[in-house]
């Protein structure tokens, strides 16, 4: 069945380790955990293994209202109702209200697909616990109609988090497990490449100077992350700022053009600022 | 040969399962690491570490167990044919750097000594500055930092590379050796729900609806209630500073747990007891004061109140006016404890210090006389406890 393997796309950029997390979960056809900092591509990751292995995708994005018996199915009353009310005979039959959540579709797709179950960690504390059984076997019992759904082909299922809550042991040992590191310069400039194929080289290697320098300021809230530097190249690009400004701008030590791309954060703008003034006066005194 | 390993993965403290262990053995099964040590890596760290936190001390004890591979590896390292190694010298250099072995006597001289060293050595070695071998700064051997060194037995093995990958440690910053506990926490503070259904009604009630419609002679009647919300409220005054700097820890784990569990939570700072004002902000904590009377004031008395601090102090500081290590207060701080009891009928204590040293502290004795026992340990069982007495 998992005769394809992947290896990153046309779009994104896999490194050695993702990839063979990945393959492994994609051979034994286990649940594969991804976590990393906001913007580093966890959701991407679904989207371009279901793009890359000609399979199809199935997203369940999770919010903290989300309970687990929504992603397997939730049974319209209400429509019954109004129904029996009108003698319509689909009343009779329970199954015509029982609506498949993501999951029983994943589980009932004719051809093995990726199901990505975002944000896990948004739900309520109990919430991975009511998916162990789902996860580990492929099956759930509906008890409307007293059916057993079983999987016909077990779905790749990325799911990721933020680690915004802890999730449970129970949990964590069903699953395959990759951190996404935040990627180093080498990695950053191959990401910008398939983005961008063709930026100047000095505007992109004076951009990630200043990227990587924003990222080293001590104290920020949010560090801009991959997103936010493909959004920030985006704007450079359409303002048409040459590399030469950039790097003029740099050695004034002057706030980046455009920095609402990379900070979106009231308090860490004024940090950096604060910092940029700091170091502006410091080197004028020093020289 | 992978349950030697899997124990010392346990010993060192990463708590992983036998499911994990057969789960890494079956991709095994299935070649998902038939190339490469490097691969074996990341394909184990997948399979066994569920925590990026744990990254480092795997990427350590990795290292140690299988650190005969990679000896036996430095080993093939001896014969290096001398052919080779000049053209990989000359393909490695750059321009600038040739320009600098010119200034030790050129290649050939660089030669003829690295083949004296290989004489006069004969085990293998790392680091130093004369020896060949690995990361050292002798200008023979591999991962070094001599500008002008010759790299040997560095070939383009994937196991090479593969070696270096745990030994970079990249995840060191993640591992603080702090075992987060929040979710222990939050557990028990769930006890603490009271499920209420407030504000608009978005819900269908199934059994009303029913009720009602047969009441109506089988007219649908559709009854909504609104979702059900944890009703509790919860006023949290932290002690900060002093000897609770011990305890920030586990503060921060209660507090963070808190702020999460419990949609109405208000919390405060105090410095060792109560006292006429408290503050919200540390920064500013001189500045910005709230004074403890607003607090009664504002917040109905359906708050539950739950202090944490040692209350490990001067019995002065409860019990006199003027006690107060910071600043003259008018009244003494049992004074405005005893106020906020009053408002607040359910209250709690919650003391980071262990029970057993309870007894020897004076203040701590006073504090729970005035909480009229209410004091307990800041442990699992005791906020377990705590939230009984609380509900």
């Amino acid at each position: 069945m998992a005769d394809k393997k992947f290896s990153g796309t046309s779009t994104y950029v896999s490194t050695d380790d993702l990839t063979l997390a990945v393959n492994a979960a994609v051979t034994l056809q286990r649940p594969i955990l991804i976590k990393g900092e906001p913007g580093t591509g966890k959701t991407q990751l679904a989207i371009e293994i279901a793009k890359s292995l000609g399979k199809p995708l199935y997203e369940w994005h999770i919010k903290s209202t989300t309970k687990a018996q929504q992603g397997l199915y939730e049974y319209d009353a209400v429509a019954r109702l109004r129904d029996s009310q009108l003698g319509d005979a689909r009343v009779n039959d329970i199954s015509n209200y029982i609506v498949p959540g993501n999951i029983w579709e994943a589980f009932d797709s004719v051809e093995q697909p990726v199901l990505l179950i975002d944000e896990i960690d948004k739900a309520d504390i109990e919430f991975p616990n009511d998916l162990l059984l789902e996860l580990d076997r492929m099956e759930f019992f509906v008890y409307e109609t007293k059916q057993l759904i079983k999987a016909v082909h077990r779905p790749i299922i990325i799911i990721t988090s933020n680690n915004e809550k802890e999730l449970p042991d129970a949990f964590l040992r069903r699953c395959f497990f990759h951190y996404i590191q935040f990627p180093d310069r080498n990695t950053m400039q191959k990401i910008v490449d398939v983005h961008f194929p063709g930026l100047k080289k000095t505007l992109l290697a004076e951009a990630l100077n200043a990227f990587y320098k924003i990222r080293e300021v001590p104290g920020l809230k949010k560090k801009p992350s991959t997103s936010e530097l493909l959004d920030w190249i985006k704007l450079l690009l359409a303002e048409d700022i040459s590399p030469e400004f950039l790097r003029a701008e740099a050695s004034r030590k002057a706030i980046p053009p455009l920095y609402g791309a990379l900070l979106k954060n009231e308090q860490d703008v004024h940090l950096f600022e604060q910092l940029v003034f700091l170091d502006r006066r410091n080197s004028r005194t020093s020289s | 040969m992978l349950i030697p390993f899997f124990f010392l993965l346990r010993d060192g403290g990463i708590k992983t399962s036998i499911t994990e262990l057969l789960m890494l053995l079956e991709a095994m099964k299935s070649g998902l690491a038939e190339e490469s040590v490097e691969e074996f890596y990341y394909l184990s760290r997948v399979c066994l570490v569920k925590d990026e936190a744990h990254f480092d001390r795997f990427d350590r004890i990795f290292a140690v167990y299988f650190k005969g591979v990679e000896d036996s590896l430095a080993d093939l390292m001896q014969d290096v044919p001398e052919e080779w190694l000049r053209l990989q010298a000359e393909l490695m250099l750059s321009e600038e750097e040739r320009a600098q072995i010119e200034a030790l006597g050129g290649f050939e001289a660089l030669m003829k000594a690295l083949q004296e060293r290989f004489d006069e050595q004969d085990e293998r070695h790392e680091g130093g500055s004369r020896w060949i071998g690995t990361a050292g700064t002798s200008p023979f051997g591999a991962y070094g930092y001599n500008p002008e060194g010759v790299r040997i037995g560095q070939p383009e093995s994937r196991n090479r590379r593969a070696v270096k990958i745990w030994e970079r440690r990249e995840f060191r910053n993640l591992d603080d050796s702090i075992e987060l506990g929040t979710r222990n926490i939050k557990v028990a503070l769930r006890r603490l729900r009271k499920f209420a259904r407030e504000g608009a009604a978005d819900q269908l009630d199934l059994a009303d609806t029913i009720d009602k419609t047969a009441r109506n002679a089988g007219l649908l009647d559709i009854r909504m209630v609104p979702e059900r919300h944890n009703a509790i409220k919860v006023l949290l005054f932290l002690d900060i500073g002093g000897s609770m700097d011990d305890h920030v820890r586990v503060c921060e784990e209660l507090f963070s747990a808190a702020r999460s569990e419990f949609k109405h939570l208000e919390y405060f700072y105090f410095h060792n007891f109560v006292y006429e004002s408290v503050w919200k902000d540390n920064r500013r904590r001189h500045a910005e004061r709230i004074p403890t009377l607003d607090i009664t004031h504002r917040y109905g008395s359906d708050y539950k109140l739950i202090f944490v601090g040692d209350a490990t102090m001067s019995p002065y500081e409860i019990v006199y006016a003027g006690g107060s290590i910071e600043h003259w207060n008018d009244e003494p701080g049992a004074v405005w404890i005893k106020r906020l009891l009053k408002t607040y009928a359910k209250a709690i204590w919650l003391n980071p210090e262990p029970r057993q040293r309870w007894d020897y502290t004076p203040s701590v004795k006073i504090a729970r006389d005035i909480m009229s026992d209410r004091m307990y340990p800041l442990t699992i069982a005791g906020l377990d406890d705590g939230i009984k007495a609380l509900r």
